[in-house]
């Protein structure tokens, strides 16, 4: 890592270096890297954390532009709108559970109501934590952001991706929430190809079931289910709608056209998340009938590891594609 | 000079407390002679229309005292003396806590703890970005029970932002009641003090206390803070000190004896 981030000292050259390590990069240090480069290039803009480590890099290179908030979210955020008289963009680091749940008013009035260019980054994003349990799960994250205005909220599939989204972000004049987890995980693309905020990218042509995905494991999942009931005979396509707010709903409607079936997948709530999101724009179309897989409503104590979790709560491809064909009847 | 702006201040504001919707005369009242002196000796260019510069900003954290800041607003002409009487109408720019749509105000206030840390925001940004800026934030005494204050109370002397001048209105009341009844704030000055700021008491209403805290030369690496010992509606006649100032709407009569003290004043 320390090398990584020596070595890398531009934006291309990060791409360059996560698309060619992307099996192994985790994406919160594709991120990191990304920030530094996009930092050095950017003087004004600045980097905050509550009492994180993974950006440490920044504040012994870039000390002027780093802020240190301490354990202290709420803190954080009204100082991050406050910071935007003159830095900008003003990137605010946590973990997800912490950052958004505990902060969210100052998000709501000062953030996303001021519609100042503050982006939250949140580690630990959905069962990234895995067992250290449900204070440090984040599963309403996506249902309670996406309902403030000017918010940009997106969730990178990879870590090729977040690399691409943090520089998507930084670039955007408006306020944004970058999901992120924890682990590396199985890359997503076998191509490099752009990203564009707002609009979901196409990873298998739409068929009788679409699945539409958010996020590393979820899509995964799609990916895996989607595989399966090609064997069986059944068309499947993929969306993976990394930006979860402002939903495309031009790629939902077109895939569903001549879907009958819609499934998507998020490790968060089955409630409010992706799958409310989508089920706004295909019930005001009177669309496909769709199913949620995602965490069920449930205080969610259980203990294990992150993949122990999902499979807990279904976000499996095995339950993928048991919904997927229960819905086709 | 600031001595005929807290008069205006205070005209204003009893002028907009006819509206039927009620208004903080009590709070707004309680910070008319900080508002002058900060207006009119203390704060440099603070309704300039770009963000960025040496510019200072005030930040009226405890929003509810709104009447006050529109008062000063329209007393120095950032929005028309006219726009006073629409305060709380359907459509007006002028609720009952200032938003940023309305010029001279940088930041939406009135959830309590919000403006502390966003004045170190802005502090931080004199110190690493726009060097010069200053940052003034208004705080209730009740509004010190939020826990974010102290969250920034701790950064702030931690990154040394000596370019932060945090001023407590401290009145002594909330809605409930006395502010130490319910909820002890005393020894409020130590607490500053522990927290690593350089604690200045002073009369809210003496103008002369008041620029002589608001101009001293800064203690290099030490926030400020100075706790104005204030009286809840200050200046209108049966309302100091009491409880039911806190929001009340005032009938043609008690607007007539309210101006006609300020005019003995002005005397």
């Amino acid at each position: 890592m320390s090398t990584d981030i020596a070595t890398r000292r531009t934006v291309a050259q990060v791409l360059d270096h996560v698309w060619e390590n992307r099996a192994r990069v985790e994406s919160r240090n594709a991120y990191a890297m990304m920030l530094l480069a996009l930092a050095r290039e950017n003087p004004n803009l600045a980097c905050l954390t509550a009492d994180m480590n993974f950006e440490d890099h920044f504040a012994g290179e870039l000390p002027r532009q780093h802020v240190d908030l301490g354990i202290a979210e709420q803190n954080m955020i009204g100082v991050a709108a406050g910071l935007t008289v003159s830095a900008r963009p003003v990137f605010a680091n946590g973990m997800s559970p912490f950052a958004i749940a505990r902060a969210f008013e100052q998000i709501k009035i000062d953030v996303a109501g001021a519609n100042l260019p503050v982006k939250i980054v949140g580690t630990h994003a959905g069962l990234a934590s895995g067992h250290y349990g449900p204070t440090h799960h984040s599963l309403e994250d996506l249902g309670v952001i996406r309902m403030l205005p000017n918010m940009t909220v997106v969730v990178p599939a990879d870590s090729w991706e977040a690399a691409q989204a943090t520089v998507a972000v930084a670039e955007d004049p408006g306020p944004a929430y970058l999901r992120l987890g924890r682990q590396a995980t199985a890359p997503l693309y076998q191509e490099r190809g752009a990203f564009v905020l707002g609009r979901a990218r196409v990873l298998r042509e739409p068929g009788r079931v679409l699945f539409i995905a958010t996020g590393p494991h979820p899509n995964l999942v799609a990916a895996g289910a989607a595989r399966e009931l090609a064997d069986q005979g059944v068309s499947a396509g993929h969306l993976n709608m990394h930006t979860v707010k402002p939903l495309d709903q031009e790629a939902v409607l077109h895939a569903c056209a001549n879907a009958e079936a819609v499934v998507t997948i998020e490790d968060h709530r089955a409630l409010g998340g992706l799958g409310g999101a989508v089920c706004e724009v295909v019930a005001e179309v009177g669309g496909p009938p769709v199913r949620r897989i995602g965490v069920p409503d449930i205080h969610y104590d259980l203990v294990g590891g992150e993949e122990y979790l999902l499979h807990h709560a279904g976000i499996t491809v095995s339950n993928a594609v048991a919904q997927a064909l229960d819905a086709l009847g | 000079m600031s001595r005929g702006l807290s008069l205006e201040i205070r005209r204003k504001v009893i002028e907009m407390s006819a509206s039927p919707n009620g208004v903080h005369i009590g709070g707004s009242m309680s910070i008319a002679d900080i508002l002058a002196v900060l207006y009119a000796d203390v704060l440099r260019d603070p309704a300039a229309e770009g963000m960025s510069g040496d510019r200072d900003h005030l930040i009226l954290s405890k929003g509810q005292a709104s009447a006050a800041l529109y008062a000063v607003l329209a007393a120095t002409g950032v929005i028309p003396q006219a726009e006073c009487a629409t305060y709380a109408e359907e459509g007006s720019r002028l609720g009952g806590h200032p938003m940023k749509r309305l010029p001279g105000v940088d930041f939406s206030t009135g959830a309590l703890g919000h403006g502390l840390p966003l004045a170190l925001g802005v502090a931080l940004a004199g110190k690493r970005f726009d060097h010069g800026k200053r940052a003034f934030v208004i705080l209730g005494d009740g509004e010190l029970q939020e826990g974010s204050n102290w969250e920034a109370a701790m950064a702030a002397a931690h990154h040394g932002a000596d370019n932060l001048v945090a001023i407590v209105d401290r009145n002594g009341w909330q809605i409930s009641g006395r502010t130490d009844d319910c909820m002890s704030l005393e020894p409020l000055a130590d607490k500053w003090a522990a927290f690593g700021w350089r604690v200045l008491g002073v009369d809210g209403h003496d103008h002369d206390e008041i620029r002589t805290a608001l101009t001293r030369p800064v203690e290099p690496g030490r926030p400020t803070v100075v706790i104005a010992h204030t009286v809840k509606a200050r200046g209108v006649p049966g309302l100091e000190d009491t409880k039911q100032s806190h929001s009340a709407t005032l009938g043609t009569a008690a607007r007539r004896a309210a101006l006609a003290v300020l005019d003995g004043d002005r005397a």
